[in-house]
């Protein structure tokens, strides 16, 4: 639903890092990290994504999102593992005591700039 | 008195989808290192893209905390009943409890006119530029609070707008959120939206006076908040009738006690 702000967001963010002595540089990757418990639809993303990125150094750029799943930690008896179904009780003790270790992310890990001088992209 | 401070807020696309599993075709992939195209060059940049939210908000908290206000971040599905239970809330803390309230609408001032019956301040963030918004981000709230004179008050509270997907993504800075969720939705709301159920500290189970003329299963609907909240309390009430109410009074009063009494 929000999936709009977030695409501006990661176009403001992935431009503001193509470093400065670069001109003219066109951004063909941006490589993005979403959690499957973040309120994501990355398919809503990836078509917002290809309308916030016109008229920017990112107009050619594909968003490629990685989902990493929900990791849960046991406080009580310290098992993790994978939660696939919204059931957020430890499997080994039934302690509802948990701590999530990967699930939330909404990270840009990197981008990937085209190695070219640039005069074909402006 | 209701202040509309004019904010637009972004607008967002009304999309959700239940518990996001892998579905078949789609691809999930990161190109490792060798699987870059020539000629390219990849630049680390390792930021998270709410970073801007969560400072903002990080700040709204030291903000709330040096003026001693408890926050409290309301959120549902549009109808639930937040802003009535808010009405009948206001009615019975204050003015014992000093109160002011935030209400993200989308179009209309209903809301805030209902709520500023109660004499609390009353700021109305108007989001209607795109025809409907579905969060308050932290720089909202800090603008929209800063209409309001902070100083005397001890608990303010935030009527999120109707919404269950985005506002759990987005910290206002609050100190506690709660959901509302009435027997006249789907039992198999907190399971549809888990990241809501489990960012809120309190559900309130509303509506509950509807509960003879429904085939609602009740007892479901808790086991589902549990399954993914477990111990989150729930309180069953009727904002209409305000039967149920004291446990969640109690709660409040008990949670803006132990703020303001800090040093
Ligand atoms: N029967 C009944 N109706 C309610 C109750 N709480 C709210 N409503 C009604 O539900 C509708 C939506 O309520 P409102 O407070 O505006 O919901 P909001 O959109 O979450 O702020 C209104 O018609 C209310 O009168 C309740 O406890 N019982
Ligand atoms: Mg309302
Ligand atoms: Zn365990």
């Amino acid at each position: 639903m929000h999936e709009m702000g977030i695409a501006l967001q990661i176009v403001e963010i992935a431009s503001a890092s193509i470093p400065a002595e670069l001109e003219n540089v066109r951004v063909v990757r941006v490589n993005l990290k979403v959690g499957k418990l973040a309120a994501i639809v990355p398919d809503s993303l990836r078509f917002c994504f290809d309308i916030a990125v016109k008229d920017t150094p990112l107009a050619d750029a594909e968003l490629v999102i990685e989902e990493l799943p929900v990791l849960a930690r046991c406080k009580a008896c310290r098992a993790e593992w994978i939660i696939s179904d919204p059931v957020f009780t430890c499997e080994q003790c039934n302690s509802g005591s948990l701590e999530i270790l990967s699930g939330r992310e909404l990270d840009i890990e990197s981008i990937e700039i085209a190695e070219e001088d640039g005069n074909d992209s402006k | 008195m209701i202040l509309n401070d004019g904010l637009k807020i972004q607008r967002c696309h009304y999309h959700h989808e239940e518990f996001h599993k892998p579905r078949p075709g789609q691809s999930n992939r990161i190109a490792p290192a060798g699987e870059r195209q020539a000629g390219t060059r990849e630049i680390k940049v390792v930021r998270r893209v709410l970073d801007v939210n969560a400072k903002m908000a990080e700040q709204n908290r030291r903000m709330f905390a040096a003026q001693g206000v408890y926050v409290l971040n309301v959120m549902s599905s549009p109808g639930s009943g937040k802003t009535t239970t808010l009405e009948k809330t206001l009615a019975r803390i204050m003015p014992e409890i000093k109160c002011a309230v935030i209400v993200g609408d989308i179009c209309t001032t209903h809301d805030a006119d209902r709520l500023a019956i109660s004499g609390a301040p009353v700021v109305q963030v108007n989001t209607d530029e795109f025809g409907g918004d579905c969060h308050l981000a932290a720089h909202v709230i800090e603008k929209a609070a800063s209409n309001l004179e902070l100083g005397g008050v001890d608990l303010l509270i935030v009527e999120n707008v109707g919404n269950l997907v985005c506002p759990a993504e987005f910290d206002i800075g609050e100190d506690a959120r709660v959901v509302v969720l009435s027997v006249t939705e789907g039992e198999d709301k907190p399971v549809k939206y888990p990241l809501m159920f489990r960012q809120c500290d309190a559900a309130l189970l509303n509506k509950i006076d509807l509960l003879p003329y429904l085939d609602y299963d009740k007892q479901k609907a808790i086991a589902y908040i549990h399954q993914v909240h477990p111990d989150m309390p729930v309180f069953e009430i009727s904002a209409k009738t305000q039967d149920g109410f004291d446990p969640w009074i109690e709660w409040i009063r008990d949670r803006v006690g132990q703020k303001s009494s800090l040093p």
